[in-house]
């Protein structure tokens, strides 16, 4: 190898934004040698993947909905990621979201009221946070690596909600189908504008973006999370609790990603059922990382995202692209990602 | 064949990939890397090992694709972290998730295809022991080539100067490289065994262990083997024991499902994945806690020059 890395004394604001799109641009062009190897015509790719989800009125409403869980669950990740914890079980903490929050639903099912939604987004936030605290104390008190035991958490949580709605949970009258009941209106999360489909979700996602941008650029903890993340010992020499900050970056995640789940459970589901998610927990970890960590950034990556995901739906009917595709695409595009942070923080250079 | 032996060869089969992809991932380790891809780089194993089978006819040829195709992922993953020095928990995800999706790319036209039984090699006298002769005598090639690499990984790394190197470039990778090894070719290596492991690991799942493809069928095998290696410590002995204990644990929860004892099935599914937790929780209360790790491991390393 005749190539190697060199640090950049400095990394310019420019090539910081235009880092993520570079990224992208090539992830697409790679994506387009494949889809043409394969004999699919990129005329229809095109059209189905970027021109429909952003031109018809269905299209964009459809992908600023896929894109709330998304922002949600990614804006928690931030936190966990920038303190250098890794939360790959956000796709967990989600479904105990929906768990918890659909409890409340089918507990009040028949009764009404107005409080039943705030009790059910409660509830959720809670799953999720318990459910996230889980991986932060074991780390605390055992020392167990929290990747190991978040990702092995997401297969307990599918596994309970699949056995709540296929037993205890069922609708009676559902001719034996694995769901429980429908939720009342009362249990719904409401669109702003009758007939429309955006809902209170979309508020809340931009709500967390702000306040995610003020916390982490604004505020003591937001500084004791990048201080953690990037020099523990300086952050422990600095009066930061390195293990509160963990339970606390695990909370802040795993209740985002919970209220994620009871937000897309109670809005656009409308019941529980043995599968909740496509794996909206995994895709925010490509989103927070394509948005280079920060919540704006994140915001607009889910967007991007949620527009694949849109397409990819669109494409197995029109190109019969399977999704397996657009997971593979997304395993590509973290690569390019990567690979276009280590540009930003190294040069490559001849060797001499 | 009567119960016990072929109890104890079930626990075999479904051990066998943890211990192959464990010792894979070990070694890695050893060396410094942290490589979260295995579940990718098996899922690979099994997808394009059992195509490999089908279109060659050859269970033997689809297990040698599968370990190609494990290594190749490696190869990407080496790419990225080594090469480019890219943070190595984020390119170990993106290398399992990549390897979720071309999997299931590859693997779609080959769904419900039947795989016949791979051949056994029958060890003379020794298979003639009452109970347990037949389970560890009368086995496939692949369970002979565990145990192979379970004494190979462990005497190289412990006995000769090539896993005195390895070792000492994952210790500390700033004085491997001031001693003159040469850390990323060493890591390089590693990671490729690694690879090679896991593809191995995810063929046999799919040739032998369930002898059909069908998306996601590693089911957390992968992130159950960097478990297995953190359970181990560093030390071989017990990465083996874990796998084989591992192995028991799923044989255990399939009969419990098909005896019907009452217990739902969703919760007896959930005990990998508990035990995991809870092997690695026993394993720190032993006060064995943060024991084992590589130094410099899932550090990126830049020389200077």
């Amino acid at each position: 190898m005749g190539l190697m890395l060199v640090p950049r004394p400095h990394v310019s604001r420019l090539r910081g934004v235009l880092t993520p799109l570079a990224a992208f641009a090539v992830a697409l062009a790679i994506a387009a040698v494949v889809l043409t190897a394969m004999g699919k015509s990129l005329v229809v790719a095109f059209q189905v993947y970027i021109a429909e989800p952003l031109t018809s009125a269905w299209g964009v409403q459809e992908v600023i909905l896929k894109a709330v869980p998304l922002t949600l669950i990614a804006i928690g990740l931030i936190f966990a990621i920038r303190a250098n914890r890794w939360n790959i079980g956000a796709e967990g903490q989600y479904v105990m979201g929906g768990l918890f929050g659909g409890a409340v639903a089918i507990a009040t099912h028949g009764m009404g009221g107005f409080w039943v939604l705030p009790l059910m987004l409660i509830a959720g936030v809670a799953g999720g946070i318990l459910y996230g605290l889980v991986p932060a104390l074991l780390r605390n008190r055992f020392g167990i690596s929290e990747i190991l035991s978040s990702l092995m958490l997401v297969y307990v949580a599918e596994l309970l909600l699949d056995y709540l709605v296929r037993g205890p949970w069922r609708d009676p009258r559902a001719f034996n189908f694995p769901k429980s009941v429908n939720f009342d209106a009362a249990a719904t999360l409401q669109p702003f504008i009758e007939g429309g489909k955006l809902h209170w979700g979309v508020a809340l996602a931009v709500l967390a973006v702000l306040a995610a941008v003020i916390l982490l650029g604004r505020s003591l903890f937001g500084f004791a999370v990048a201080a953690t993340g990037e020099a523990p010992r300086a952050a422990n020499f600095a009066g930061f609790n390195e293990k509160l900050l963990t339970l606390q970056v695990f909370a802040i995640s795993g209740g985002l990603a919970g209220l994620a789940g009871i937000v897309e459970v109670s809005a656009n589901i409308g019941q529980l059922q043995p599968s909740i998610s496509q794996g909206y927990g995994f895709t925010a970890i490509i989103v927070a990382f394509l948005g280079r960590l920060t919540p704006v950034g994140a915001l607009l990556s889910a967007v991007v995202l949620s527009m694949l995901l849109i397409g990819s739906e669109t494409a197995q009917i029109m190109l019969k692209l399977p999704f397996d595709m657009t997971r593979a695409f997304m395993g590509l595009l973290l690569l390019c990602v990567l690979a276009g942070e280590a540009m930003t923080r190294y040069r490559l250079v001849r060797r001499a | 064949m009567e119960l016990i032996p072929l109890i104890l060869t079930t626990i075999i089969t479904a051990a066998t990939p943890l211990v192959i992809a464990a010792l894979g991932e070990h070694v890695v380790e050893r060396a410094g890397v942290l490589n979260l891809g295995v579940e990718g780089m098996m899922i690979m194993g099994a997808s394009l090992g059992f195509a490999g089978a089908v279109v060659l006819d050859s269970s033997l040829a689809g297990l040698m694709i599968g370990m190609a195709a494990g290594m190749a992922m490696a190869g990407v993953f080496a790419l990225f972290a080594l090469g480019l020095a890219t943070n190595q928990v984020a390119t170990g995800l993106a290398v399992t998730i990549l390897g979720l999706g071309l999997a299931g790319l590859i693997g779609q036209s080959f769904v419900g295809m039947p795989r016949p039984p791979i051949g056994l090699v029958t060890i003379p006298l020794l298979a003639d022991i009452p109970l347990i002769g037949p389970a560890l005598f009368r086995q496939d090639i692949v369970v002979y080539l565990s145990v192979a690499l379970i004494l190979g990984v462990s005497f190289v790394l412990t006995r000769t100067r090539a896993g005195l190197i390895l070792r000492g470039v994952g210790e500390s990778h700033g004085s491997a490289h001031a001693l003159g090894l040469p850390v990323l070719k060493v890591r390089l290596m590693a990671v490729l065994f690694g690879g090679l492991c896991a593809g191995l690991a995810g063929a046999y799942l799919s040739l032998v262990y369930t002898r059909f493809w069908s998306p996601g069928m590693t089911a957390g095998r992968g992130w159950i083997a960097l478990a297995l290696v953190v359970f181990a410590g560093g030390r071989v002995w017990r990465l083996v024991a874990g796998s084989y204990l591992f192995g028991a644990i799923m044989i255990a929860q399939l009969h419990a499902q098909a005896g019907a004892i009452g217990i739902p099935s969703q919760f007896l599914s959930m005990l990998p994945y508990l035990m995991t937790i809870a092997a690695l929780v026993v394993l720190s209360l032993a006060g064995r806690r943060g024991v084992g790790a590589a130094g410099s491991l899932g550090q990126p390393f830049v020389p200077d020059r």
